[in-house]
């Protein structure tokens, strides 16, 4: 394995892990309130968290260097305290969680309104506030979902491309390993594409294998 | 025990149900019953009471504590009602052991007497000493009902509502049971709302019961007089 080619994929498993960390606390909080709550306005949130899986991704990219970008309006928040997000890896990060957190959340709400209601009533009796029936009781007794719905987002993560090109770019800092497939194909550098190829399928083998073993069919 | 005032309408299902029930204070009556047919508004009574049903429109009171009040926007949350609930399920929580799930609802570590006194307490009553450390999906019927039993007292409520606790067990079992329950009602002192179908233990465990019908009390009166 070459240096460039252990670099690329150990930086995208990287940056893949920390997106996962990212959507897990709005994804959690999603899957839940869409398991559980009845509200207006709820279709519409339900169809916004589905969104980035229907629209090309580069969409998806262009409309979040329009919120990250200088004049965006998140960018201009982020600018004073010196916080850059275009072309770096913090891009690579906010570019996968977005695209990984439908199939995380989908997975996580199916699990969740597997729970019976009955155990979170029960807690509440038993004088538990919502917050503690949550960590308690929901969770716990989705976990299997949660961790499967994890695992998805992970893989599509690592997988992601065309979100990250657009908001991250194709730089020395910001390459991930569907990013330098597309690069070293372009450039003609065929003996690169089949290594990159062959890790991509490896690790998307070793989590798919990983999670099936584990009884959390993705 | 306090008055238990119900006048509400529940969705339950299709349709709407109305129900009015005005359980009074009787004397120094501390264990009543309700007793009646399977849809007769048993459970959902006791849901009412405990806050996991939400009536659409109605009040709900305890003696001077307004539970529910449609009209005032008051709905006490289950956890602050200090109501103590045995399903008839038991909904014993699958993925802790008898241990955690007795102390589930256990009052904090510096409350008087401390969580560790209560749990003596209840594992003396109960027996359930030696399940402690097992996990629920091991128990039997009995013990089961025994673990559900434990964890409801742990909170302290103000009143303990048990949903039909011998339905689903056998005959010998059931005969088993009996006594730990007389023991909650003798030794604990928390007033009791019992429901059954089966006018023996009605008679056995209440002082006082109300057949209810439809979610309407038709009649009332100590067990021996009335079934």
């Amino acid at each position: 394995m070459t240096a460039e080619l252990l670099e690329v994929t150990s930086f995208t498993l990287l940056m893949a892990a920390l997106a996962t960390l990212v959507m897990l606390p709005p994804g959690l909080a999603l899957a839940w309130v869409l398991a559980r709550r009845q509200f207006r306005g709820r279709s519409v949130l339900e169809t916004l968290v589905s969104l980035p899986i229907v629209i090309p991704p580069v969409a998806t990219g262009l409309i979040l260097l329009q919120l990250f970008g200088r004049r965006g309006p998140i960018g201009r928040i982020l600018e004073p305290l010196g916080v850059e997000v275009v072309f770096t890896w913090k891009a690579v990060v906010i570019a996968m969680a977005v695209m990984g957190l439908p199939l995380f959340v989908r997975a996580a709400r199916a699990a969740f309104e597997q729970v019976d209601q009955r155990y979170e009533s029960i807690a509440a009796t038993l004088g538990a506030r919502p917050w503690r029936v949550f960590w308690t009781v929901s969770v716990p007794l989705a976990w299997r979902g949660v961790v499967a719905g994890l695992v998805l987002g992970y893989s599509r993560a690592v997988g992601e491309f065309g979100a990250t090109i657009m908001l991250a770019g194709s730089l020395p800092g910001t390459r991930t390993l569907s990013i330098a497939i597309y690069r070293d194909a372009e450039l003609g550098n065929d003996a690169a594409v089949m290594a990159l190829i062959a890790c991509s399928v490896a690790i998307g083998f070793v989590a798919v294998y990983g999670a099936n073993r584990a009884g959390m069919t993705p | 025990m306090s008055a238990i005032v119900i006048e509400a309408t529940v969705q339950l299902g299709a349709g709407a149900k109305a129900f009015r029930l005005e359980l009074p204070r009787v004397g120094t009556v501390r264990t009543l019953a309700l007793y009646g047919p399977s849809g007769a508004g048993k459970t959902t009574t006791l849901e009412l009471v405990a806050g996991l049903l939400r009536p659409d429109t109605g009040t709900i009171v305890i003696g001077e504590r307004v539970l529910f009040d449609h009209e005032s926007g008051v709905n006490l949350a289950p956890h602050a009602r200090r109501i103590g609930y045995v399903p008839q399920d038991l909904a014993l929580f699958p993925h802790l052991n008898v241990r955690r799930n007795v102390l589930y609802g256990a009052r904090p570590a510096g409350a008087n007497p401390s969580p560790a006194d209560d749990l003596e307490r209840a594992s003396r009553l109960l027996e359930i000493d030696a399940l402690l450390d097992r996990e629920v999906g091991d128990l039997s019927g009995g013990e089961r009902q025994r673990v559900a039993l434990a964890r409801a007292l742990m909170t302290a409520p103000d009143l303990l509502l048990l949903d039909e606790p011998l339905a689903s067990l056998d005959r010998g079992t059931r005969s088993r049971i009996m006594p730990y329950l007389q023991a909650v009602r003798e030794e604990i002192g928390t007033p009791l709302v019992y429901v059954s179908h089966a006018a023996d233990e009605v008679r056995r465990m209440a002082e006082w019961v109300f057949v209810l019908s439809h979610g309407r009390v038709v009649a009332a009166g100590p067990p021996n007089d009335v079934l």
